[in-house]
């Protein structure tokens, strides 16, 4: 008897979960966030905080998957079940307008958060290491001029870096951040190095010798940097700035990443962050628009905002005004 | 005659010899085998001790934070606020709900960080912190719980009151010894007059460890970390395992029995057999993608709800369950089943009342110990988004939440060092707690109802 009871309810309780379901993922209450990873502690310091400022609004949830991933699920369509902002460590590329426009996500608001630095890092016990981009692509390509000879050691570069194994950890292309790292660095230094206007095909061979790709997040790479203390490894400049005990970073140019220098374009390996918003959802999902003045205001985004101390560098207030006025009168980058 | 009598002997003494001979030599196999036996023992628990031993060192510290014993004033210039709204005869609900709301806003505009700064000042550290340095040392997370006492009662208004503050992260591995004194200024998290400040407090008592109970009832949070907490992980795994329960227990001790006492014995069954055999073996990331291409892109279930993880675990534990029953069924002698018959019970009641009471040991072990696997499942959870990064505790199996073995991953990546150091660890115990726990449970229930069988 117990058994027939139970597995009786059992199968009801299945039942009713499974019809009922559907119905109740129509009316969602709270924003639903998704991509970029270097966005990910950002937004939800932000969704965070929104939570508790607007006891209104439920606390919009925050998830990963990459840039692609996440603007790949904000494409999926217009609707409940589908995600109503992506975040994105780089713009959004005209393909995706297309896959979008295809699924009829046509208002697609583009909100420009502030700025990211990409540094290079290695062990604090280490020697100092003044790298330009050309030092980085002689050491890690696979394509040099002939007659050059793959060095083993960053002195075999140039006799002012250290005599230490070229060893580094890179992201992987999953990450938004590999994209700014062929960007700024790998292509400038492969024009330095081979002459101007090399294919970017050529540039971007890298060794697999001494290069190890990294797709997890940074606390891998900073984990190979433990084991191998020859690695240099790129981290996003708020990771650094977490670990300064254990990091010390390279200067690139000539110039010491920091709040500073990063803010003003001196160092050159930055780039700036974005979320997405799916103009669509906008009084449809509770809280959107007051989710986006809330992230740009000067308690968040702004200089000396919460996000700031988390390592996010502020965007000028022009900049930063001049985007929320796109937002407000739906300046939409979509098709 | 004693010539037979004395090639006898010499016969039989030769056997002898030989028996000892070969005695010895077996003996030492024996012995051999046993140490060899001991060795690989010995080995194992090294291994679970150097484990164990690992996570315990480096988790059990996070369980105690540094609070800072503070005396806060809350400030009347500071806290700008009109009476809290009292629903006046006559008034509709909705009304008095958005004049609510508007005391709420009003009440979360505050500049918190004042109180804290003054609390911090007046602590007696005697070292002059700025304000940037006095906020850097408290946790961010204190201005809700001021926020919140002020919320349940006003009247502490223009009061002193005696709170305990948590510090913040950084502080907190500073006063904890976690961050060499020894390097410079500029690669240090807090500026000197904070770390001092810290110090001094720690001297005067002020600033102590405490029993840190948040990390069991706070949510997760990335904007004030030193509060971090596993609640609305535990309610999330909870609510998959009620799922779990639900379902795979009944469905699983149902398809047993009806394969091993109803079903008739052809190739259709011998399939089934094989195919369940075959599915306790698929890695369990398979039936993550499984459970992300059914129940969310064809049934639409919300993504990283507990009840999705729940049916992908059930699916994931079913073959577990069913085979364990299976066996145990099996271990029933038949005995009893032709005695149950031979009286005339029919084949249902047979099943019911004799052959299930005897098994329900060994099926509640089974359900068990599928329980405990799947509480510790994580990969197929990461495929139906159970990775996200939720602040609330959810209320339904509908809502979006984490899970404890998801939180040990998405900590394990944090990038503040009290994360993918000790709270990480922290997750783990908690984690294999529970795990004991409940296998500890199927122990003692398996030797009860034995007993009592």
């Amino acid at each position: 008897m117990f058994a027939k009871t139970t597995s009786f309810l059992a199968i009801a309780a299945a039942a009713g979960v499974l019809m009922a379901a559907p119905a109740l993922a129509q009316t969602r209450t709270n924003i639903q966030i998704a991509g970029s990873s270097t966005v990910l502690p950002f937004a939800s310091i932000v969704a965070e905080e929104f939570g508790q400022a607007f006891p209104e609004f439920e606390t919009p949830v925050v998830a990963s998957g990459g840039s692609s991933g996440g603007l790949r699920q904000f494409c999926a369509g217009v609707g409940a079940e589908t995600i109503d902002i992506a975040n994105a460590s780089r713009p959004i590329k005209a393909s995706e307008i297309e896959s979008c426009a295809a699924a009829g996500v046509t208002d697609i608001r583009e909100i420009r958060i502030g700025y990211d630095g990409i540094v290079f890092a290695s062990s604090a016990n280490g020697p100092d290491f003044a790298l330009e981009p050309r030092f980085v692509y002689a050491a890690i390509a696979a394509n040099l001029p002939e007659g050059m000879a793959q060095p083993t050691l960053w002195s075999d570069i140039d006799p002012s870096l250290p005599a230490q194994r070229i060893v580094m950890a890179i992201p992987a292309s999953n990450h938004g951040t590999r994209e700014v790292f062929e960007e700024k660095v790998i292509f400038p230094g492969c024009e330095a190095v081979m002459g101007e206007g090399t294919d970017h095909e050529v540039c971007g061979a890298l060794r697999q010798d001494n290069v190890t790709e990294i797709a997890g997040d940074y606390t891998e790479t900073l984990a190979r940097l433990a084991s191998d203390s020859n690695t240099v490894g790129v981290f996003g400049l708020s990771f650094y700035e977490q670990n300064t005990d254990t990091l010390q970073v390279a200067t690139m140019s000539g110039v010491t990443p920091s709040l500073e220098t990063v803010a003003s374009g001196e160092y050159p390996v930055s780039r700036p962050l974005f979320f997405y918003v799916k103009g669509a959802h906008i009084g449809v999902v509770p809280g959107i628009e007051e989710y986006v003045q809330f992230f740009l205001s000067d308690a968040m985004a702004g200089a000396g905002g919460r996000l700031e101390a988390a390592g996010l560098i502020p965007a000028p207030a022009e900049e930063t005004a001049q985007t929320l006025d796109n937002f407000m009168n739906g300046v939409s980058v979509g098709q | 005659m004693t010539e037979i009598l004395e090639t006898e002997a010499a016969a039989n003494d030769r056997r002898r010899a030989q028996v000892r001979k070969s005695l010895a030599r077996r003996n030492g196999a024996e012995t051999r085998f046993k140490m060899l036996g001991l060795a690989s023992v010995l080995a194992a628990m090294a291994f679970v001790a150097v484990l164990f031993g690992n996570i315990l060192m480096k988790g059990v510290p996070a369980f105690w934070q540094y609070n800072l014993d503070a005396e806060v004033y809350f400030d009347p210039a500071v806290i700008n606020l009109p009476e809290r709204p009292v629903r006046q005869a006559g008034q509709s609900e909705a009304d008095f709900r958005a004049e609510m709301l508007g005391w709420q806003r009003r009440l979360a505009l505050v500049n918190w960080n004042r109180l804290i700064v003054a609390a911090v000042e007046n602590a007696g550290s005697g070292v002059e912190v700025d304000d940037r340095a006095a906020v850097s040392i408290i946790d961010s997370g204190a201005r809700f719980v001021l926020r919140d006492m002020v919320a349940a009662d006003p009247a502490l208004i223009g009061q002193t009151v005696p709170v305990r503050l948590l510090l913040s992260a950084d502080g907190d591995n500073w006063a904890k010894g976690k961050l060499s004194r020894d390097l410079p200024d500029n690669r240090q998290q807090l500026t000197r007059p904070a770390r001092d400040a810290i110090d001094a407090l720690i001297a005067s008592g002020a600033v102590h460890p405490a029993f840190a109970w948040h990390i069991f009832t706070n949510v997760d949070s990335r904007a004030s970390p030193a509060s971090a907490g596993l609640a609305g992980a535990f309610m999330g795994s909870f609510y998959m395992m009620l799922v779990v329960i639900l379902l795979a227990v009944p469905v699983g001790v149902a398809s047993a029995l009806y394969l091993e006492e109803f079903a008739p014995k052809n190739r259709v069954t011998d399939l089934i057999e094989v195919n369940i055999n075959n599915l306790a073996a698929v890695p369990s990331i398979v039936f993550g993608l499984l459970g992300a291409a059914v129940f969310i892109n064809i049934f639409h279930l919300p993504l990283s709800a507990p009840l999705v993880g729940g049916l992908v675990l059930t699916l994931m534990t079913l073959p577990t369950i069913i085979i364990a029953t299976r066996s145990a069924l099996r271990a029933v002698p038949p005995s009893l089943r032709q005695a149950a018959l031979g009286i005339g019970a029919s084949k249902m009641q047979m099943v019911f009342h004799h052959v299930l009471p005897v098994t329900f040991p060994g099926i509640l072990t089974a359900s068990i110990i599928g329980v405990a696997q799947a509480l510790g499942e994580t990969a197929p959870l990461l495929l139906i988004g159970m990775n996200a990064f939720v602040a609330n505790i959810p209320a339904t199996p509908l809502d979006q939440s984490a899970a404890l073995p998801v939180q040990v991953y998405l900590w394990q990546g944090n990038e503040n060092r009290n994360f993918f150091e000790e709270r990480t660890f922290a997750a783990i115990i908690v984690l294999l707690g529970l795990m004991i726990l409940l296998n500890a449970l199927a122990i003692w229930l398996r030797t009860r109802l034995e007993r009592k069988a």
